[in-house]
């Protein structure tokens, strides 16, 4: 059966869902399945768990790239095939894992995943992402394929993961840390309880396109778009059209992602949010949000250096000040905010307040603080 | 091989040792134009700093709503090979393991049909296949379904593929089954995650224990979370190894080696609830004090593991901050075992998209549904009592929705008898 452009319908199939998963585990996975005893970490990046049958499996974690072309994924492939009996997985923060069943088939593999370099002259395979280091950067697409983003997503992790790559390949931190970039406020990364979340944020309003609006959007559904009903209908040369309040704008981009003649994307106005202290896990603590730490800082491509930079310090005072098993939001909210702001050296503005729904949740209702 | 275009800002991305996503792209663009003609676009925007793709228009295969991502370019003009850039979003294998076998026909497929690039993965878990033209996609998605035995994940008011973490593969904590839920509801749920229908996009993620390593609790709309009822299962003798420097503390997260665990220090005093004494010779934790939050299992992970009656945690609501702000999920359904066929689940999850897709405006979440209308509603909707595990603390407010049939004569006051007994 061969595809037939003219008749679609022809041996159609529908609605197959995804391939059953355990057809692509390899035979210890699947032969110690729901058995498994206990785990440790040998070396950072490479784990070893042991079965309840006795069996254990080793598995050596190493960084990827979220965009993969072929050619990286076949070159996994022949990893996979000349170590680990042809199977190979990722997870989800966009780690590849290669397992072996036997610690003498483990050395081979680390040594073959070292050598290989990109003709860049970067590695291709940086090992680590366990325990209480860094693990990779989940991101969303940025300028390589979005049409909403107010910053790039794969450079910025690049020139971050460049700089933090000792703590990748190591676990000198307090606890792991998760850094996420979303390259919006859609968020399609959910970036919001992260320890630390690179967010794209825009500062100028939309304009409207008067011209363009009514052929292109669904008006009303643009003005529904909007949380702070900052958008009116209203009519420019007897076209339908919408105003916008500027003083009401919050740069969500919402409205933009409705109706494509409203752009707000702007080279002076789109930049980076950096948030801290927020977590998934439930362990010790409750889940948290993150909160906002640097309100903006430029768009300064390829290499974004000062968010680089202010990440680095912000690690860096995190490894030297907190406890043990602190994440870092436990540690910032034992030690308090203004301690924080104080030696992470960042200023404190009026945008770190809040102002929308729940702001008053957030403000100090006690007397206690520091000085 | 010189490329089409000089690309000096990428270029900067192409050095540390961090991988190069650039380097990757430029192996592809060696072969494939549309990547070259990525690698202009991406310069440009770095030059720019702005972005320079459209909304997408409405493409897709006949029969789906969702699953293809359109995009163009809004400079066809410089970059003719990208000027389509559509997207699929391809259902992964639950857990991402894949054989190379499989590996290696999507790569085949997707040199032959597509730019060659991919994302492993997207947010939402699945396998996309980055940048087509509008002509491929009937192919691709005829060759996907007959010859890979793979289709197309959800996108738009749809739901969307359901992802959870590798589960009793290979972790000693999983409550549950997670890719046997996930591939269950996936497949039972075939024709919402193919043809919107909701209000908006809708979320399952399942993870195997209160660590929650894909983030359900922060992500999803309906958070799948493994989590037990009865006592941590101790084994004393590995407990006091820990104590005797025999293990390395937290897993070795640490680095530390084999060294001696302060159990006081590191254990019992980080115990949310004091529920954990340690003698020096024996650990008892008071289980009915124990929230399992995990910490002492992940700190000694060879003397300890979650209890035996297992099953799940349920949480709604979910979402990044688009439109009402970002929100977590809370508890609806504080334990449900979770065994096939999951009926009493899957009534739960129909009961609540019935109340969603009713009331749900354009475009709400059903997190957000929650709280314009009350969890009060919801929790009427789904025919669930209310529990205090559902709160972190009652009311402070005195603005009370007491029922009418709760009061003796309904919400009538008379009028005149009132006003015989007070005089105005």
């Amino acid at each position: 059966m061969a595809f037939d452009p003219n008749d679609l319908m022809k041996d159609r199939i529908t609605d197959i869902g995804p391939p059953h998963y355990e057809q692509f585990f390899p035979p210890v996975i699947k032969e110690n399945y729901g058995k498994w005893k206990y785990h440790e970490i040998l070396e950072p990046g490479v784990l070893v768990h042991v079965s309840e049958t006795g069996a254990e499996v080793y598995t050596v974690r190493v960084g990827g790239c979220r965009l993969m072309s072929v050619e990286i994924i076949r070159e996994i492939c022949d990893i996979a095939d000349k170590h680990c009996e042809g199977y190979v997985r990722w997870t989800t923060r966009n780690n590849v894992e290669f397992m072996v069943d036997d610690k003498a088939k483990l050395q081979p593999l680390i040594d073959d995943l070292k050598g290989r370099k990109f003709a860049g002259g970067s590695n291709k395979f940086p090992i680590g992402g366990t325990g209480a280091g860094v693990t990779n950067i989940v991101h969303t697409q940025g300028w390589l394929h979005c049409h909403t983003p107010a910053i790039d997503a794969s450079g910025i992790v690049k020139a971050v993961l460049d700089e933090l790559y000792d703590d990748f390949c190591g676990m000198r931190l307090p606890a792991q840390v998760r850094i996420s970039l979303a390259c919006c406020l859609n968020m399609c990364g959910a970036v919001h309880c992260s320890d630390i979340a690179i967010l794209g944020v825009h500062r100028k309003p939309p304009f409207v396109e008067h011209e363009r609006i009514s052929k292109v959007c669904e008006v009303p559904l643009a003005i529904a778009a909007c949380p702070t009903a900052a958008i009116k209908p209203s009519k420019v040369d007897d076209k339908k059209s919408v105003a916008v309040n500027a003083e009401r704008c919050m740069f969500c981009g919402n409205c933009y992602t409705m109706c494509p003649a409203m752009p707000l994307a702007n080279a002076d106005g789109d930049g980076i949010a950096l948030w801290v202290g927020g977590k998934v896990s439930n362990s010790r603590c409750a889940p948290k949000f993150s909160k906002l730490a640097v309100p903006y800082i430029p768009n300064e491509p390829p290499r974004w250096p000062t968010t680089v930079k202010t990440i680095k310090r912000i690690v860096d005072l995190y490894a030297s000040d907190a406890n043990r098993y602190e994440r870092i939001g436990e540690w910032i909210e034992r030690i308090g905010w203004e301690k924080f702001f104080e030696k992470a050296e960042l200023e404190f503005r009026h945008e770190h307040i809040d102002d929308y729904r729940l702001a008053m949740t957030t403000w100090r209702t006690t007397t206690q603080f520091k000085w | 091989m010189a490329l089409k275009h000089k690309t000096p800002l990428l270029d900067e991305l192409e050095k540390g040792r961090w991988p190069s996503f650039i380097s990757d792209i430029k192996q592809m663009a060696e072969k494939k134009p549309m990547c070259e003609d990525l690698l202009g676009v991406m310069e440009r925007s770095y030059e720019d700093k702005e972005g320079h793709w459209k909304h997408g228009g409405i493409v897709g295969v006949l029969g789906y709503g969702g699953g293809v991502i359109g995009r163009y370019c809004d400079r066809p003009d410089l970059f003719p090979n990208v000027a389509h850039f559509h997207t699929l979003r391809v259902n992964q294998p639950a857990s991402k393991f894949y054989s190379t076998e499989q590996l290696r026909k999507i790569c085949e497929l997707w040199e032959r049909r597509g730019s060659g690039l991919t994302n492993m993965h997207g947010s939402t878990g699945d396998v996309i296949l980055l940048g087509t033209t509008t002509d491929e996609l009937e192919p691709v998605f005829y060759e996907l379904t007959h010859n890979l035995n793979m289709d197309l994940g959800g996108s738009g008011s749809n739901l969307r593929t359901p992802s959870c973490c590798m589960g009793k593969a290979r972790c000693e904590w999983s409550c549950l089954d997670t890719q046997a839920i996930t591939y269950d509801l996936t497949n039972t749920f075939q024709d919402e995650l193919h043809r919107p229908m909701f209000p908006y996009k809708f979320k399952f993620k399942t993870s195997g224990c209160p660590n929650d390593c894909v983030a359900a609790i922060a992500r999803a709309d309906c958070s799948i979370i493994g989590t037990w009822r009865d006592n941590i299962r101790i084994d004393q003798e590995a407990v006091r190894a820990y104590a005797a420097g025999d293990f390395a503390p937290n897993g070795n997260a640490h680095g530390t080696g084999a060294t001696a665990l302060d159990i006081q220090k590191e254990v019992c005093d980080l115990c949310p609830t004091a529920c954990i004494d340690w003698d020096g010779k024996n650990l008892k934790i008071w289980d009915e004090n124990c929230t399992r939050c995990m910490h002492c299992i992940n700190v000694m992970p060879r003397a300890l593991r979650p209890g035996k009656d297992v099953g799940a945690t349920i949480l709604c609501g979910a979402k990044a901050p688009i439109l009402e702000g970002a929100q977590l999920s809370s508890v609806i359904i504080p334990f449900i075992k979770m065994e096939e066929p999951y009926d009493e689940f899957k009534e739960f999850v129909e009961k609540m998209w019935d109340w969603w897709m009713e009331l749900g405006k354009n475009r709400e979440r059903l997190g957000e549904l929650i709280q314009r209308l009350g969890l009060r509603e919801f929790l009427k909707a789904v025919e669930l009592e209310p529990d205090p595990r559902m709160i972190n603390t009652p009311r402070y407010n005195p603005y009370i929705f007491y029922d009418r049939e709760d009061v003796p004569g309904g919400w009538e006051i008379d009028a005149v008898a009132f006003r015989k007994k007070h005089h105005a």
